[in-house]
């Protein structure tokens, strides 16, 4: 049982509640670094990493910190601060012991900082009531979801920037209409993940 | 007199923050459901504008350059939570309504984009006026999206966060179009919207909107001031320039 829920919110999280596609959150860097697949798979790694890291310090530091001490209306402005330490940490850590990884992660790091969706989900788990692991998978799920959107849409928008449109959708207004509908086909999965694992 | 109203003019046309600059798309995106909801998001938006603006104008010249970064964050966050309680305390309804986003105006990009754009080198009363008018835009761009989704999705004004009911719009009421107030209708209006100012729009804020405001975004002092997708093709460029020499250095070696 306890498998199952686990993976019933680390599918929800990769294709029903997709937090660009669903939830709208992640949109800039959605929008600004899918061009290319290496670029969108790259800044999607490096999203799902930030997030199980900031997850493994957010959720304890609740729980244990502000929770017990009665200081829940911190959480905003802790949260964001854990995680900026954070990413400039990991950035810190990997160049030193990890280069090769710094070299292909590095880049997107300091863009993740004040990335919505890892905040989001570090609040989300929070809401949600989910327990440490639950919450680890959580994250997986969504990061995972956001690796998923960002390289569907770096391939969608590779065939878009060859096609002629009118003046006034060119850039951004097709970007968006193609993500319109890139997000209806995210639709197909409700109620799919319910029905496989007999919830 | 007629410069400070024009500082604050800019922000709600020639220079909104969400139809020209394309900051802030996150909330945007998800609250423009319905027309409260985009309203109360508008205004909360907009008073931590006015008050970050301020209090970072106020201590630009105490705040050293190379943390400025994480003090804007700690004082936009501080207001985020005032606001956030105030809310809680007094308008629960709203306050449920608005969940996760309410919290993700600390990393909205409008409110850092114009504390590292504007506040950190204006006056303090030229950034109060900044704020004010980029807060408007917002709120206007917001109520523009929430009114074509919620009028044409639903065909009806919800104001039951209000208590008060809602207005059902004749003939739409039957005739409504579900999908706008879901995720796809959210792009769909917004890219329409967007093709709707650029094709009437100023045309002096056609690069600006090219490089999908990057500059603004409040990653962008960290990633060397250009727009993400130029620093990822100078990544790339660099990175192939690197594998280029080493392939040169391999073959004179042998």
């Amino acid at each position: 049982m306890e498998i199952k829920t686990l993976i019933y919110i680390l599918l929800t999280g990769i294709f029903v509640n997709n937090y660009v596609l669903q939830k709208f959150l992640g949109i800039c860097p959605f929008l600004g670094v899918s061009k290319k697949f290496d670029q969108a798979s790259g800044m999607g790694i490096a999203v799902t990493f930030v997030m199980l890291c900031a997850t493994a310090v957010t959720w304890p530091i609740q729980t244990y910190v502000l929770d017990a001490m009665g200081l829940g209306y911190l959480q905003t402005i802790v949260f964001i601060l854990v995680i900026a330490a954070l990413v400039q940490f990991v950035e810190i850590v990997l160049k030193k012991f990890i280069p090769a990884l710094h070299q292909s992660l590095g880049v997107y790091l300091p863009l993740i900082t004040t990335n919505c969706a890892v905040l989001g989900v570090a609040i989300n788990n929070i809401t949600d009531g989910f327990n440490f692991v639950e919450s680890m998978f959580s994250s997986l799920g969504v990061g995972l979801g956001f690796l998923l959107a960002m390289v569907l849409f770096a391939g969608v928008r590779s065939r878009i920037e060859n096609c002629p449109s009118p003046k006034a959708i060119q850039g951004l207004p097709v970007t968006l209409i193609a993500a319109s509908i890139v997000s209806l086909a995210f639709f197909g999965f409700a109620g799919v993940i319910e029905n496989m694992l007999g919830i | 007199m007629k410069k400070k109203l024009g500082i604050m003019l800019k922000g709600l046309i020639a220079e909104n923050p969400v139809l020209v600059l394309v900051l802030g798309t996150c909330p945007t995106l998800a609250v423009s459901t319905s027309i409260v909801s985009a309203i109360s998001m508008g205004l909360a938006a907009t008073i931590v504008l006015i008050c970050s603006n301020i209090v970072i104008s106020l201590l630009r010249k105490i705040i050293p350059d190379t943390v400025r970064i994480p003090c804007y964050i700690v004082v936009i966050a501080a207001f985020v939570t005032a606001v956030q309680m105030l809310l809680q305390a007094f308008l629960p309804s709203v306050y449920e309504m608005l969940g996760v986003y309410l919290a993700l105006i600390v990393v909205n990009c409008i409110i850092l984009g114009r504390a590292e754009m504007y506040a950190r080198k204006n006056t303090v009363v030229d950034s109060a006026l900044d704020g004010l008018g980029m807060g408007i835009g917002f709120l206007l761009a917001l109520l523009a999206m929430a009114a074509i989704r919620e009028v044409f999705g639903t065909g009806m004004i919800s104001l039951a966060a209000l208590n008060m009911g809602e207005i059902e719009i004749p003939v739409l009421c039957n005739y409504n179009i579900p999908l706008l107030v879901q995720a796809p209708g959210g792009f769909l209006v917004y890219g329409i919207l967007i093709a709707v100012v650029n094709a009437i729009g100023p045309k002096k804020g056609a690069e600006k909107r090219k490089n999908f405001s990057c500059e603004g975004c409040p990653s962008a002092s960290l990633c060397g001031k250009v727009s993400c997708a130029e620093n990822a093709e100078l990544v790339s460029a660099a990175e192939e320039s690197t594998l280029v020499s080493n392939e040169q250095k391999e073959r004179e070696d042998k």
